[in-house]
């Protein structure tokens, strides 16, 4: 019946890939969503300029944390150089669902953490908003 | 001077022996509601967020723009006259709403954050000073917390807080503990926007004054739902929002005593609100219009009054006595009907207006709405403006569903068949 609530969105969401805490991470960023209460904390390990692991806690409705699990899925490995190139757009691309003008801050939680820790890591200067 | 007076309207019987509402007839009253959302009818349960209008309020703001619209007390000619009479008429029938004897007592703000913050600034500002307490709760709105917030990190003034229970209660032991710090003010909500708690207002005011205290009530989910007889609960400020009470958006209330307004310093500063003006000093206007600078949403004011009468002729006892019956049908269908939900606030309807929290675990309630949306459900999903409250019952965040006087038990079914799809949906 739904467009938004796709199996492959339920599955990320019900067994969400990169989620926990890493050992030896790099940089860790938490960040939150006023309107919902929703919390994310997201972690890197960089070796050698590469994202090594990834991974994140919090809770989230089903676009908060699908999405997550699909960034965390296409940053891992990846020099950070080329996670720097990601763009908001190439994460509603992973999403592949409509996301209303309501649900962006939701589907943009973990790519806003991540623009943090890029900027943390002298990666990606922040820009001033980043949603 | 402005006089105050109201223009003639219907005088109203008392309904006999509380015949209950009939909700369906109302809904007529209502034009919003006669459309259809995604296919299905449109079933509105976020009233506490704002209520829809009747349309003699949508009414009232076509005619007044239509035909008496000009800027009040100022023109000397017939469309002032009638906006200005339009205006302070209205501040009769809130009077009337209230039971407030004195019109002159009712100043009108934009929403229910205004009028605590006139409070704040006005009265906060010359009577707080280093080290005075003020007495909140748990499960304030923000709107009755971070502007006490602001004026304790001014003056350097502490802020305590009655806890709740699990269920959500105010526990009123600690109150008496705390009314021992000798606070200068304590404020708290009539009827709690997340949980339906109704606080026990009157005994708590009078606790308070016995400790020496003034109090203000943060009556936004109250005036909308339930009889308030500002006398009998002998507060000392009463706030209330006209949008959620089937008013216009932009119309508001802060009821206080004549003498606590009359020592208060003005809140802003401009036109209306003045006597005499010089180069270096002015003089204030007389209240209510000393708090009212600039020009007012007249229109919405007017609305407000409309909306007024229009409860006060649904009769208060009549919709509290509707929307207790509705909590008590939802408290009852939902566990039956959606097996595992989650239900927060006090269980007992009698204690409890018409707001109705839920959690349907392993779904996150952003996700609950947006399904509940497809089957034209219109229902709340966040923290409602109460973080800490949440925090305190450790929830990330809740849905809830709100009532007024155009909600059926139809509207309970339709939101209980909507989360049964939300399981299906998530296979929880
Ligand atoms: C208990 C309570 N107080 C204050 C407010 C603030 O109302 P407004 O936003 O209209 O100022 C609300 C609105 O949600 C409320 O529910």
């Amino acid at each position: 019946m739904d467009d938004l609530y796709r199996d492959y969105i339920l599955e990320h969401y019900r067994r969400p890939h990169n989620f926990g805490v890493l050992e030896t991470p790099t940089a860790t960023y938490e960040g939150s969503n006023p309107l919902c209460g929703d919390r994310i904390t997201m972690q890197l390990d960089v070796e050698d300029g590469v994202v090594r692991e990834v991974g994140f806690t919090g809770r989230g409705c089903a676009i908060s944390q699908a999405s997550a699990s699909l960034l965390t899925d296409e940053i891992k490995g990846k020099p950070l150089a080329d996670v720097s190139s990601f763009a908001a757009t190439d994460v509603l691309d992973l999403l592949g669902i409509e996301i209303s003008p309501a649900r962006l801050k939701c589907a943009m939680l973990s790519f806003d953490a991540l623009q943090h820790l890029l900027d943390e890591l002298g990666a990606k200067p922040l820009a001033n908003d980043p949603a | 001077m402005t006089t105050i007076e109201e223009r003639p309207v219907a005088t109203e019987t008392e309904a006999p022996a509380r015949a209950p509402l009939d909700a369906a007839a109302i809904r007529a009253d209502f034009p919003i509601l006669d459309q259809s959302v995604n296919g299905h009818r449109l079933v509105y349960l976020d009233s506490a967020a704002t209520s829809q209008k009747p349309r003699a309020v949508i009414d009232a703001l076509d005619a007044y723009y239509r035909q008496d619209n000009a800027n009040v007390h100022r023109g000397i000619y017939a469309l002032s006259e009638r906006a200005t009479a339009g205006y302070e008429g209205a501040r009769v029938k809130v009077a009337k709403l209230l039971n407030v004897n004195d019109p002159h007592e009712i100043i009108w703000t934009r929403n229910a954050t205004e009028s605590i913050n006139l409070v704040a600034y006005s009265w906060g500002r010359k009577h707080i000073s280093r080290g005075d307490v003020i007495v909140l709760t748990e499960m304030e709105h923000h709107a009755n917390l971070v502007p006490w917030q602001l004026l304790a990190q001014e003056k350097d003034a502490d802020l305590e807080f009655i806890p709740i229970t699990d269920d959500g209660v105010l526990r009123q032991d600690v109150f008496d503990v705390l009314l021992r710090l000798k606070p200068k003010l304590v404020a708290f909500t009539h009827v709690s926007n997340t949980l339906g708690t109704i606080n026990p207002v009157e005994d708590m005011t009078r606790r308070a004054h016995e400790a020496g205290a003034l109090v203000l009530i943060d009556g936004a989910q109250a005036v909308p739902h339930l009889p308030v007889d500002v006398q009998a609960i002998g507060a000392d400020f009463y706030a209330f929002s006209g949008h959620k009470a089937l008013g216009p958006t932009g119309s508001g209330v802060l009821w206080a005593r004549r003498e606590l307004l009359e020592a208060m310093p003005p809140f802003m500063g401009g036109g209306d609100m003045i006597r005499e003006v010089h180069l270096r000093r002015s003089d204030w206007n007389d209240i209510p219009w000393k708090f009212e600078a600039g020009t007012p949403d007249i229109a919405a004011q007017i609305g407000l009054g409309v909306a007024a009468d229009y409860l006060r002729d649904l009769g208060m006892d009549r919709l509290r006595d509707h929307e207790r019956d509705l909590v008590g049908y939802a408290l009852d269908v939902l566990p039956r009907e959606v097996p595992g939900i989650d239900l927060y606030g006090p269980m007992d309807p009698e204690i409890r207006g018409g707001v109705v929290p839920f959690n349907i675990p392993g779904v996150h309630p952003h996700d609950a709405a947006q399904v509940l949306d497809r089957f034209g459900v219109a229902v709340r999903a966040g923290h409602h403006c109460t973080m800490p409250l949440h925090e305190r019952l450790d929830l990330g965040a809740t849905a809830r569903a709100s009532f007024q006087c155009y909600t059926t038990r139809d509207d309970i079914d339709a939101l209980a068949n909507g989360l049964k799809e939300v399981q299906r949906l998530f296979g929880v």
